[in-house]
């Protein structure tokens, strides 16, 4: 049993441990940039203000991704992942507003 | 190293299709990104057509957000975010056998789920109340307002609470469910299931719950700060 324990081990779950400053630090930034945000939609930027809002927005997500999910210390493979899913939500997002961007406005029907 | 075929040694096993614990560990946190690409394009299909139709009715989507308080929306951000930070260090402990701060993290994460669906209650039952109901059954009971939206050309406004509701029940769905996960986590962490050699769980339902918090990131200022 001793023996088998010892093979456990040698074959355990050795994973980097993120430090505990860096997830409060995370924290911290996460709930600055929505105090920030929040912020920010009191100022009419015009038609910044939501380019403005899912750029804060995005960074967040990223703080997000990278540290709280672990993807900038995982293996490589779980970003290509989710960076396929995201590529295929712009292709869909491009895609929808070229085809309603040039369509041509007949008798007021778009 | 001789232990590729002896699957059942030690306190944890993994299943003979792996070469290893931490092969299945990999497969397993495989499988979560996976489904969390599906979760992507399901709440992404939604944004998009936000994103539209907020093109095409700008002016209906300002006066739609007025009726969402930023405060609670906020607040919901703040205690998602927390949530999140909690879950994250359920599994730090985990990783350093600290199985009581691990509990401790995880029931603050649950009771966070708690105060994110309450304060949900409150926005859901206040906007009930006005007949802010979504697409056709919208009934708005304000000559006024009525009269004034129907001045600036709006008369659709029920298609901003139709994205509202979608938006926001689904999102709920995902919080309840994974409020389910994590009383599951709390039982195996109380039964002594999860150390530094096995927290697989741990890390796929962390990996959904921070998700839920990402969905939520974009969701606030969506819906809440357009105005």
């Amino acid at each position: 049993m001793a023996h088998g324990q010892h093979d456990n081990h040698e074959d355990a779950q050795h994973h980097h441990i993120i430090p505990f400053n860096i997830y409060i630090k995370v924290f911290s930034a996460l709930m600055c940039l929505t105090i920030l945000t929040v912020f920010a939609a009191q100022i009419n930027f015009g038609a910044w203000n939501t380019v403005i809002a899912m750029l804060i927005a995005s960074i967040k997500a990223g703080l997000v991704l990278s540290f709280f999910m672990h993807l900038k210390y995982d293996q490589k493979i779980y970003a290509v992942i989710f960076g396929t899913g995201l590529f295929f939500l712009l292709v869909l997002f491009f895609f929808c507003n070229l085809d309603l961007m040039t369509r041509l406005n007949v008798d007021g029907i778009i | 190293m001789s232990t590729v075929n002896s699957v059942a040694h030690g306190k944890h096993h993994h299943a003979h299709h792996y070469d290893s614990a931490e092969h299945q560990y990999l497969a397993a946190k495989f499988g979560t990104w996976v489904f969390l690409c599906t979760e992507i394009l399901m709440f992404g299909g939604l944004f998009v057509g936000y994103i539209i139709y907020h093109q095409k009715f700008p002016q209906m989507f300002h006066e739609g957000s007025k009726f969402c308080d930023w405060r609670l929306g906020g607040t919901n951000t703040l205690v998602l975010i927390f949530s999140s930070l909690t879950m994250a260090l359920s599994i730090y402990y985990a990783q350093l056998n600290q199985k009581k701060k691990s509990l401790a993290s995880l029931y603050i994460t649950l009771i966070c789920g708690f105060i994110f669906l309450g304060i949900k209650y409150i926005e859901y039952t206040h906007k009930f109340h006005e007949g802010l109901f979504p697409g056709r059954f919208f009934a708005f009971d304000n000559p006024e307002e009525m009269a004034r939206w129907k001045a600036m050309g709006i008369n659709n406004m029920g298609m901003f609470f139709s994205f509202y509701f979608v938006m926001t029940g689904i999102h709920a769905s995902h919080v309840i469910a994974g409020m389910g996960l994590i009383t599951w986590l709390i039982i195996r962490t109380h039964r002594g299931d999860f150390d530094s050699d096995y927290y697989t769980p741990l890390e796929c339902v962390g990996l959904f719950w921070h998700l839920v918090d990402l969905i939520w990131i974009y969701l606030f200022p969506l819906l809440y700060l357009i105005s």
